[in-house]
């Protein structure tokens, strides 16, 4: 994977398999700092400690489909790379966080990438999850809790072709504009 | 904050869906389901969702329901699509490039007309 936000759909997917209701995804460009930092935090079934430190390790993975999981251990191997880490914390029954950081300046540090078709996709194909996205730039903020959009919908499908329209450009639109420098 | 005056547009987005709904309601419910594992994000499947919605949008297209699922076995024929129309059996494609993408949605949910060469044994 090229871009962080293909990462950050693969660790929102992860949430969605262990049934989180609520998905927050916040990510940080704090440049004053030079870091850039993701985080994915759900309400989902969890994992135990030895899960936990098994689980960036690429031979480990919960899919009974196919035995090796390649997301988490990749991407930690990426952040290490660039001076950063890799920190997952994880409570059964209570939920699961991870939280990625990367020297945002670093040669090797991946693009960020689609950051709005990854919210877009995210938000869609899962209708029931509470979803909250934040991306924060210095002191630019987008900011979406689903639930403002959702109950202005009324039960309305986020695929009908107008809602659809709507939704892509409020991501576009929201993200390019903090991406822009004034 | 452009938050605000989004939201009251969504209003009436909201009534203009409705209005389309009520005329398209004859039409037969079509599910769409991208798989979206590691494997498939790896392979593309956020392009090829990408395509799915943008086809939905420019040809007008209502009652479509787009999900995503996880890992289903099959990691070397990422992308993998699977399609349902109405009470049809659902037929699952592979390697779903964006450009497969919109074949289907023009070709199986428009005119009923199954892929047949991209069709994978699931």
């Amino acid at each position: 994977m090229r871009e962080l936000a293909l990462h950050l759909l693969d660790i929102a997917e992860n949430s969605v398999a262990a049934d989180a209701k609520t998905i927050r995804i916040e990510i940080c460009e704090d440049i004053s700092r030079d870091r850039l930092s993701m985080k994915v935090e759900d309400d989902g079934k969890g994992m135990t400690e030895e899960m936990v430190q098994r689980v960036t390790d690429p031979f480990v993975t919960s899919r009974t489909t196919r035995k090796v999981g390649l997301g988490l251990p990749l991407l930690k191997e990426a952040a290490e790379a660039c001076n950063g880490s890799l920190t997952i914390t994880s409570k059964v029954g209570k939920g699961t966080s991870v939280y990625v950081d990367f020297q945002r300046s670093h040669i090797d540090r991946m693009p960020l990438g689609d950051i709005a078709t990854t919210f877009l996709n995210l938000l869609i194909a899962h209708p029931p999850i509470h979803f909250i996205f934040r991306y924060m730039i210095g002191e630019k903020e987008f900011y979406l809790d689903d639930e403002t959009i959702k109950s202005e919908l009324q039960g309305v499908s986020m695929t009908e072709p107008v809602v659809l329209t709507f939704l892509r450009n409020f991501f576009e639109s929201g993200i390019h504009s903090i991406q822009t420098v004034a | 904050m452009t938050t605000i005056k989004s939201l009251e547009d969504l209003k009436k987005i909201r009534e203009e869906a409705l209005e389309k709904r009520k005329v398209k309601a004859s039409e037969g419910k079509a599910q769409v389901s991208v798989a979206m594992g590691t494997c498939g994000i790896a392979a593309g499947a956020r392009e090829t969702m990408k395509a799915i919605l943008d086809v939905i949008e420019k040809d007008n297209i209502s009652g479509i329901i787009v999900t995503q699922t996880g890992c289903i076995g099959l990691c070397e024929k990422e992308p993998i699509v699977q399609v349902t129309v109405g009470t049809e059996p659902k037929v699952v494609y592979g390697k779903v490039t964006p450009e497969l993408a919109r074949r289907i949605m023009k070709e199986h949910i428009g005119k009923g007309n199954i892929i047949k060469e991209n069709v994978i044994q699931a």
